[in-house]
Parts: structure tokens; C-alpha cells; sequence
């Protein structure tokens, strides 16, 4: 017989078998399960924070914050700036001719999230008319929008979905000031989603400040961003840093994920060993259960190798079987759901996302698991002698 | 305790089969320890926190800054002992990614509302002589090889000087720390007065007043009052004593408690089968050297005690050793996220350890009760 | 002598399946205290089921077993367990150490049931070691033994509670003659100079030889069996 053949022979005898061993098989299945489950739902939800994050930002667009600023809230740019910065070559133009350029403000709302009746900030931008040039994916999806020199606002729907009381016809108290909805908008599930949106002139007026935090221009296009920025930092008169939109949301991800990412690896080193040790478990008793067959096929004469793989085949089948299991549960359990999460100058609320990806690669991981599982029990199984194995059980 | 070499030398039947479970029992432990450790370590945190001294923001958002006006009228409230305040400075030093978390304040107001912080004699004197002085804490001073009597250049991307100069250079005149090293001693701490003198902005305002009061059980009056002071003026304030304050700030960052429960959820029901199946198989095995047990007259409950021991042994054993480890670890998790060391409580190692009393008796129960149903005669005769 | 184990009339059978095995009708028997009987017979005739018996393993469908004055037969489960610890060791074909305890370990199984201390416990298994020349042997495990040397620590755990009575199911089945002999003798030593009572199933006539009575069961009946008659 080939040893392709042999191989075969043996592992469909094995797999036949496991309806016997039904209570040890499913130790390896339920705990991949689990493993695939958690690590999904762990992944998922970090995996889409980020994703939400960097979607904000797109690469014909550039930022400009004070230089030495890690972000918006830490920055401070003077009026005198504005006109320089939005004037500056690379710059687009809107339909009515002027700098694609908006100089924005940012501050910060407490309010009363749906979930827990707990108090949460919520980000308000405050942003020039130029916006809807900038950022086309701002879509009002219900009211109007705000007209400039009133105190009204449009809130993101992301926002709406996680905060009391921002209906349209709704009141906002911003600093001495009282501010009303009048429309909804979204942004594709972005960061912006999760804010309040107002013009600047008014909220600055209204805060009595003569600085903004930012301002983000569009670029005649994505390779113009160079020529923009030496422009900027080579002028004397402004301190300023220039970023890619892309690579600022890009940054801000990396910030807030640092924690994360940290909780994630660890609760996936930890699960997966956990698996392994699982796996390690219900393959050497399987192979323990199947001494006697063993030793009566290598008596035979079957080779090492068709016991190795008839092994590996069928821990790789359990722990995929619980990968599948596990990714299922999780993706039925958490794919869709809203999550939000902030500090205390805003929330970010995103959609969670379980890609094919991340299903993929952790049904990926789970067969690894398994295989390592498989491999050491396997390798005991090829080298029992043959006699005493015989012997044992006699 | 007699029974403890019979039922040790039982669990040891099959060496690798109980050193995997003991090791995927000790794993689920170590993810138990370390979560619930930080919900727990975080709760004790917020019930260490202050209930005697308040903390009073702007109402719409801590990024908005109150006047230094309403600070007479604070220290005018009945029950107030002293306030004290506060301005964030976010400055950064040479490099934008050397943050430094540095502070204006009223030195003396300061030390007066926490005597928890330690200052060198002579210190507070310094710096009300010296304008441009500033006390650092004593992690920064030693993260940064800072000493008494350097002068350090900052910046800020927020704050610029009136002079137009880019760096606000202070001279450090003392070294400060907290006494119970909980809250970590990094921060640049200047004077409000110069600060506020040279801004460009936001002159005449604070980031936030702290107030300290006679009676804890009086500060929900208190702060109403203080707040009722402010009321639908165009700087509301929201006043909540340090305990409140960081609840609250915790609950900002979301539901963590769901999400650890859910992860722990999922671990120990794979663990509660994992172990099930082990002791459901090595009882199995084992079937006729119990049934010798009973020739021998151990009853049944004996038998099925000897059983379940062996599994309280097997996870309260590899529990102990996962929720060691998480006590090793939890002090350096606590310091990354940047809270101080803090000690894995012994109620958390407590608890992990009844947990996993549940996990060994529910999943050994079944199969020892199987045990008494053995017929010793057809045990033995291999039936 | 009064008669230590006193069987009346007892009646056993078994149901499997549909099928009815009837393995004792009516059986009568006595052992006298600090006899060593021997009871032989072909395959299937009922001696290791009376033996379960008279070692409380088991109860009669019907009949009285008296032991040691004591009426065993109406006993719950549970009042079996206690008087099997205190009144009975029991010597198997194969032994039937615990395999992870170590010899010592295993001979003291049996006093774990009774209230001595620690110490007393050691003393104990130690004679019983020292009786059945093993005492040098006692940090070993059953793997590490030979045949008949497990066989005497089973002799030495069956003794070591000072049991009223010795139950052994073929303890030489497994032995090849040599050591069948030594383990026999071993008993017999136990018989005379201890006075214990011992009951012995064997299919080995040679070891029927080593006994002070012979019986013989066939279909369920007993009889006299002529030394070295075939099994
Ligand atoms: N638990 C049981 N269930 C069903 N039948 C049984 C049971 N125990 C014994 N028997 C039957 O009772 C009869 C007597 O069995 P027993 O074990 O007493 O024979 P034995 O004389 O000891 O035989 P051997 O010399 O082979 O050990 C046999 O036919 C056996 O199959
Ligand atoms: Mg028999």
C-alpha cells in the first residue's frame, strides 16, 4: 500500500472512531470554541475602534495643529494664521472660489448616555461653511443644517444613538449658551459621526475665544500635500505642524490603542495556551484510548506516518469544527453592535465590524493551536512500541 | 488529612493528563487574577479617594475653564474649610513626545487642601519668593535626572507667552512626592500667579478648584451649594467629592465590567468542561481500584468524597498558582497603566479561589456520583 | 469450636438479560474460627460468589450468613462497608494494588478507616511488612515489584487491620509455582501460628494441599474433595 493511501486508510478508521470518544472530543471542540469566540469579539472590537478612527481622515486632506500639538485639544492657533494657512499653495478651491480651508474649533459637552444614565463628553467642532467642500462624506440625513451666526447644531448620528436628548428640537447647554438641533448627519461610521457639529465663527463667539485648535484643508489633490507643507514651515511667521489627515487619524488610533492592544495580546496569549493545553489534553487521550488499534496496525505493518497524520487530521478537524463554532457565536453575538467608548473630552462611538479577515485569521490560529496540540501525542503515538503497547492492555 | 497521600497520589495517575489541566486551570486563573484584579484594584482606588474634599469643573466640560472670581465665593460657603486650584498646563519638553504633565497652582492653598503631599522644608518658601520656580515630582525627577537648581526649558502648544518667547524656563526648588504612593509623583508643578501673569490667553481663569470641608456627610449639601452659587451664570460648575469624581471617570471609559465578566464567562465555562472531562476520565479508569477501596469498607460517600477531593485538590492547587502569578504581575500591570503599584487584593485571590471550589465540584460531582453506583463484585471481576 | 462463618440455606442467582443463573441453591456451610479452608472447583460453579459472600461483597437472594456471631446477610451497603473494614481482609488473583501508592502506602489503605493515629498507622504497616518479608521494600510502587512480591503486600494489607477473617480469591493464579509456594506458605504461617481464619478459592490442588479442610463446589453444592483431587 502507497503511503498516501496508508494514510488515508488509517485516518478514516480514526475519524469513524471518534463518535466513541465523543466526551474527549469535545473538550478540544467547546474549548477552541471558546478561545475563537473571546479572541474574536476581543479583536473585533479594537479592530474596529481603529478602523473607525482612521476612517476619519483622508490622504487629500492635511491638518494643521500648533507644532509641538499631539492632537487638536492641545492646540491653539491664533487668528492671524488662518488666512495664511488656507491660503497657502496645494490648497483647493470651492464652487464659489474660496480656500478649501476651515478653521475649526473643537470643545466638549457632558452628556447623559442611553445605556447607563452615566455622564459621558461628547466632542462639539465647530466648522467654517467650507466644510461641506472638505468633507463630502458629511451627509445630513434628517432636518437641515445649521445656519452660521445661530446657535444650532447637527449632531452625528453615532452620537444620537449613544446620548439622551440630541433629537431634532433638542437643547444642548454649551457654555452659557443654549444650542438646538436641527439636523442629523452621518459620515460613514467615522469619528466625526460621534460628534456635535456647529459653525465656528458662532461657537467661538459664544466661548469668547479668538483662537481654534486647527485647520483642515483639501488639497488640489493628494500629491500637493508637500508642496503645502514646506510652504507652512518654512514661514517664519507661523509655528505650525502640517499632517496628512490620514496619518494624523492614523496616530490618534495608534494612541488610543496602545491600552488596548496591550489587554488584547494578553488575553489572547493567555486563551490560546489555555486551548493548547486543551488540545494537548484530549490528543494524548485519544491517543492513550487507541493504543491497542495503534500498536495491532503498526503490527501489521502501517507505517509511523499514517499514524502521525491520522492523529493531526483529526485534531485539526475538532479544533476547526470549534473554530467555526466559536467565530459563528461570536460574530452572531457582537457583529453590528454599537460601542462606546471615551475619555473626557469625547466618545467615540463605532459600529463593531467582525471582518472576514479577523474571522480567517483566528480560525487560522485555532488549527495552529490544534495542530501543535495534535503534534506531540501524534509523535507518541508513531513511536510506541509496538509489543509492550500490545501488551498493556492485554 | 489522612486521606491527603491517597487522594494526591490519585490525581498524580496519569502525570501528563493532570499537569495539562493544572496548567489550563492555572492559565484561566492568571486571566481571572489580573481582571478582576484591576476592576477590584480600581474600586479600592475610588474608595481610598477623598469624600472630604470636593472637586469643582465647569459644568459642560472639564476643557472649560472657570474664573479665579468664583474663589472668594467658594471660601465664603458654610462648611468649607479651604479651596485651593488648579491649571493644566500641557507642556512638553525639547521633543513634542516628551509630554509633561505639568500644573499652575497656589502652592500653599495647595499643601494646606492635601497634606498628603510631602514638600522639603523651605521649599514653599522658595517658591513663593521665587516667581518662575517649580516643584517636581519626584518620579519625573528621577525619569528625567532633574535636581534642585536646574533650570528646564518648556513648551506648550497651547500656551504662548506674552514676550513671544517660544520656552517658559522654570528653576526647580524642591522635589514633592505623595506620601502613600498610589498616585504617582510626576508632575511639573509652577506657580498660577506668574503663569497667569504671562499667558496670552485665558488670564484669570483655572482648570478646576478643590475645596476641603468639615463634614463628608455634608458634601452632597455642600456641593449643591456651591453649585447653586453659579447656577445659570456662564460659568456653571459641577462640584462632586473625589470619590464621585473618579467613579465617575471610570464609567466614562465604558462598560469594562461587562467585558471582563463576559471574557471570564466564556473562560471558565471551557474550563468547567475541560476539567469535567478529566476527572470523568480518570475515574473511569480507575473504576475497579475503587471498587478495591470499597472491599476494603470505604463507603460510598467516602469513595465519592476521595473523588471530588481530588479534583478541589486539582484546580484549588493550579488556581493558586495562576492567581500567584497574577499577584506577581498585577503591580507592573498597574504602573503601565499608570496608577501606582497596587497589590492584588487578597479578596480577589479569595474569590478565585471559591471560584475555583465551584469549578472542581461541579464538574467532579457527576462522575463521582457515578462511583456509587460501582458494584464491587462486578468491578472486580472486570464486569 | 463454634463455628466462625455459618451459611444457611442461602440461595443466590443472577439475571442476565432475559436469562436466569441460578449459582447457589440452598447452600449450607460452616468454617470453624482458625480454620484454612480451601474451596475448588471447575469454572463458573459459584466460588468466587460464595466467597463474596462470606467477605460481605455481596448479598444472598435468600439464607442466612452468620459471621463471627454477627448475621451479615440483612445489612445495608453502608453497615457492609464498616464491618468488611473490621472484620475482613481480602487477597486477589491480581493483586489489585492501588499502582500510584507505594508499597507502605497501600498496606495502610485499610487503616485509614480505623482511628489510629499516624503513628500508630506506621508501627502497624511495618509489621505487617516485616511479616511478609518486604519490609525493605516498602518506598517501592507495585510497578517496581515483582508478582508474588505484590502479592505479599496484598497479604500484608489484607492483615494489617487484624481482620477476623481472610478472603482470597485464587491468590496463586497469577504465580508461577515457586512463588505460589512461598505465598502459600505465607498463609499457612498465618493460619497456625496466628490463628487466622481463612477462606481460599483455588483451581491449584497443590494449593489446596497447604489448607487444613478441602471443599469441593459444583453447580452451586458442596462436597468433600479428596486431596489432590483435580480441580
Ligand atoms: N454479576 C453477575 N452477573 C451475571 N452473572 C454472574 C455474575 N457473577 C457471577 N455470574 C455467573 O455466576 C456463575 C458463577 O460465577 P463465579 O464467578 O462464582 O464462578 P467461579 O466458580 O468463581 O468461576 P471461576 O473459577 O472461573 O472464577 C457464572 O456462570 C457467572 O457467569
Ligand atoms: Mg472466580
Amino acid at each position: 500500500m502507497s503511503a498516501l493511501s496508508q494514510m488515508g486508510a488509517v485516518t478514516g478508521m480514526n475519524l469513524r472512531s471518534i463518535p466513541r470518544r465523543l466526551g474527549s472530543s469535545s473538550v478540544i471542540v467547546i474549548g477552541i470554541a471558546g478561545v475563537v469566540g473571546v479572541i474574536v469579539a476581543v479583536f473585533g472590537m479594537t479592530r474596529s475602534l481603529s478602523q473607525a478612527l482612521v476612517d476619519t481622515g483622508r490622504p487629500d486632506r492635511a491638518i494643521v495643529l500648533r507644532s509641538g500639538a499631539q492632537n487638536e485639544t492641545s492646540s491653539t492657533l491664533l487668528v492671524d494664521a488662518f488666512a495664511t494657512i488656507k491660503n497657502a499653495p496645494g490648497v483647493a478651491r470651492t464652487s464659489a472660489g474660496d480656500a478649501a480651508g476651515s478653521a475649526e474649533m473643537l470643545a466638549s459637552v457632558n452628556l447623559i448616555r442611553r445605556e447607563d444614565g452615566a455622564q459621558a463628553a461628547v466632542g462639539v467642532r465647530g466648522v467654517e461653511p467650507t466644510s461641506a467642500t472638505i468633507r463630502p462624506e458629511v451627509k445630513l440625513i434628517d432636518g437641515r443644517m445649521f445656519r452660521p451666526g445661530l446657535r444650532e447644531m447637527i449632531v452625528g448620528r453615532g452620537a444620537q444613538h449613544e446620548f439622551k436628548n440630541l433629537e431634532i428640537g433638542d437643547h444642548v447647554g454649551l457654555r452659557d449658551s443654549v444650542w438646538t438641533i436641527v439636523g442629523i448627519f452621518e459620515s460613514g461610521g467615522d469619528a466625526n459621526e460621534s460628534r456635535l457639529f456647529a459653525d465656528a465663527q458662532t461657537l467661538m463667539s459664544a466661548y469668547k475665544r479668538t483662537a481654534a485648535n486647527s485647520v483642515t484643508v483639501l488639497l488640489e489633490s493628494e500629491a500637493s500635500f508637500d508642496e503645502f507643507k514646506t510652504a507652512l514651515t518654512t514661514n517664519p511667521t507661523l509655528s505650525v505642524s502640517v499632517e496628512r489627515e490620514r496619518d494624523y487619524y492614523q496616530r490618534q488610533s495608534e494612541d488610543a490603542n496602545t491600552f488596548f492592544d496591550l489587554v488584547t495580546t494578553f488575553v489572547g496569549i493567555i486563551m490560546a495556551l489555555g486551548a493548547l493545553f486543551g488540545a494537548l489534553n484530549t490528543m494524548y487521550s485519544a491517543v492513550s484510548a487507541r493504543t491497542v488499534e495503534i500498536a495491532t496496525l503498526r503490527a501489521i505493518g502501517f507505517g509511523a506516518s499514517g499514524v502521525v497524520s491520522s492523529v493531526l487530521v483529526e485534531a485539526l478537524l475538532l479544533s476547526f469544527t470549534g473554530a467555526v463554532v466559536g467565530a459563528a457565536i461570536a460574530w452572531l453575538l457582537f457583529n453590528g453592535n454599537t460601542i462606546g467608548i471615551g475619555n473626557n473630552v469625547g466618545t467615540l462611538v463605532f459600529q463593531m465590524r467582525i471582518t472576514p479577515a479577523l474571522l480567517g485569521s483566528s480560525v487560522l490560529l485555532a488549527c495552529i493551536v490544534g495542530l501543535l496540540g495534535g503534534l506531540l501525542p501524534a509523535l507518541r503515538a508513531a513511536r510506541m512500541p509496538v509489543a509492550t503497547a500490545l501488551r498493556a492492555t492485554a | 488529612m489522612k486521606y491527603l497521600p491517597l487522594i494526591w497520589a490519585g490525581l498524580w495517575r496519569k502525570r501528563v493528563r493532570t499537569v495539562l489541566t493544572m496548567l489550563s486551570v492555572a492559565v484561566a486563573f492568571v486571566l481571572f487574577g489580573v481582571m478582576h484584579g484591576v476592576t477590584a484594584g480600581i474600586d479600592q482606588i475610588i474608595n481610598q479617594m477623598s469624600d472630604s474634599r470636593l472637586r469643582i469643573q465647569s459644568r459642560v466640560n472639564i476643557t472649560e475653564a472657570l474664573p479665579i472670581a468664583h474663589l472668594g465665593r467658594i471660601e465664603n460657603v458654610p462648611g468649607v474649610l479651604g479651596v485651593g486650584y488648579y491649571n493644566f498646563v500641557g507642556a512638553y519638553y525639547q521633543e513634542p513626545r516628551n509630554q509633561i504633565s505639568a500644573g499652575a497652582m497656589d502652592m500653599s492653598r495647595q499643601t494646606a487642601l492635601f497634606p498628603e503631599i510631602k514638600v522639603p522644608d523651605g521649599a514653599l518658601d522658595a517658591m513663593a519668593r521665587t516667581r518662575d520656580g517649580a516643584l517636581i515630582g519626584a518620579d519625573l525627577a528621577k525619569e528625567r535626572g532633574w535636581k534642585v537648581g536646574d533650570r528646564i526649558p518648556l513648551r506648550s502648544s497651547i500656551w504662548m507667552r506674552k514676550d513671544g518667547a517660544q520656552d517658559w524656563t522654570f528653576e526647580i526648588l524642591g522635589i514633592y512626592s505623595w506620601a502613600d504612593g498610589r498616585v504617582p509623583s510626576n508632575e511639573f508643578w509652577i506657580n498660577y500667579q506668574y503663569f497667569d501673569e504671562e499667558r496670552t490667553f485665558g488670564n484669570g481663569t483655572v482648570t478646576i478648584y478643590f475645596a476641603r470641608i468639615n463634614d463628608p456627610a455634608h458634601s452632597a449639601q455642600i456641593a449643591e451649594q456651591i453649585d447653586g452659587l453659579f447656577a445659570n451664570s456662564a460659568n456653571e460648575t459641577q462640584t462632586q467629592n473625589e470619590r464621585d469624581w473618579l467613579r465617575g471617570r471610570i464609567a466614562q471609559i465604558g462598560n469594562m465590567a461587562f467585558f471582563v465578566n463576559a471574557i471570564i464567562g466564556a473562560v471558565m465555562f471551557t474550563l468547567l468542561f475541560l476539567t469535567g472531562n478529566t476527572m470523568m476520565q480518570s475515574v473511569r479508569e480507575r473504576i475497579p481500584e475503587l471498587a478495591v477501596l470499597k472491599t476494603y469498607g470505604f463507603s460510598s460517600s467516602a469513595v465519592v468524597l476521595l473523588v471530588l477531593g481530588e479534583a478541589l485538590l486539582l484546580c484549588g492547587v493550579a488556581a493558586g498558582i495562576g492567581l500567584g502569578l497574577a499577584r506577581l504581575a498585577q503591580p507592573s500591570i498597574f504602573r503601565a497603566i499608570g496608577a501606582g503599584g497596587l497589590a492584588l487584593p487578597w479578596s480577589v485571590i479569595g474569590t478565585g479561589l471559591g471560584v475555583a471550589a465551584v469549578v472542581a465540584i461541579i464538574s467532579a460531582l457527576p462522575p463521582a456520583w457515578r462511583t456509587q453506583r460501582i458494584s464491587i463484585v462486578d468491578a472486580l471481576a472486570g464486569r | 469450636m463454634t463455628a466462625l462463618v455459618s451459611i444457611k440455606q442461602v440461595y443466590k442467582s443472577y439475571v442476565r438479560g432475559k436469562q436466569r443463573v441460578e449459582v447457589l441453591h440452598g447452600l449450607d456451610l460452616d468454617v470453624e474460627k482458625g480454620e484454612f479452608l480451601a474451596l475448588m472447583g471447575p469454572s463458573g460453579s459459584g466460588k468466587s460468589t460464595l466467597l463474596n459472600l462470606i467477605g460481605g461483597l455481596d448479598r444472598p437472594d435468600k439464607g442466612e450468613i452468620t459471621v463471627a456471631g454477627q448475621r451479615i446477610d440483612q445489612l445495608s451497603s453502608g453497615q457492609l462497608a464498616k464491618w468488611r473494614a473490621r472484620h475482613v481482609g481480602f487477597i486477589f488473583q491480581f493483586y489489585n494494588l492501588l499502582p500510584v501508592l507505594t508499597a507502605e502506602r497501600n498496606v495502610e489503605v485499610p487503616l485509614l478507616l480505623t482511628k489510629l493515629s499516624s503513628r500508630e498507622r506506621k508501627r502497624n504497616v511495618q509489621a505487617a511488612l516485616d511479616l511478609v518479608g518486604l519490609a525493605d521494600r516498602a518506598k517501592h510502587k507495585p510497578s517496581e515489584l515483582s508478582g508474588g512480591q505484590q502479592q505479599r503486600v496484598a497479604i500484608a494489607r489484607a492483615l494489617v487491620a487484624d481482620p477476623t477473617l481472610l478472603v482470597c480469591d485464587e491468590p496463586t493464579g497469577d504465580l508461577d509455582r515457586e512463588t505460589s509456594d512461598s505465598v502459600l506458605q505465607l498463609l499457612e504461617l498465618l493460619n497456625r501460628q496466628q490463628g487466622k481464619t481463612i477462606v481460599m478459592v483455588t483451581h491449584d490442588p497443590r494449593a489446596a494441599g497447604h489448607a487444613s479442610r478441602r471443599l469441593h463446589v459444583d453447580k452451586g453444592s458442596l462436597g468433600e474433595a479428596p486431596v489432590g483431587a483435580a480441580a
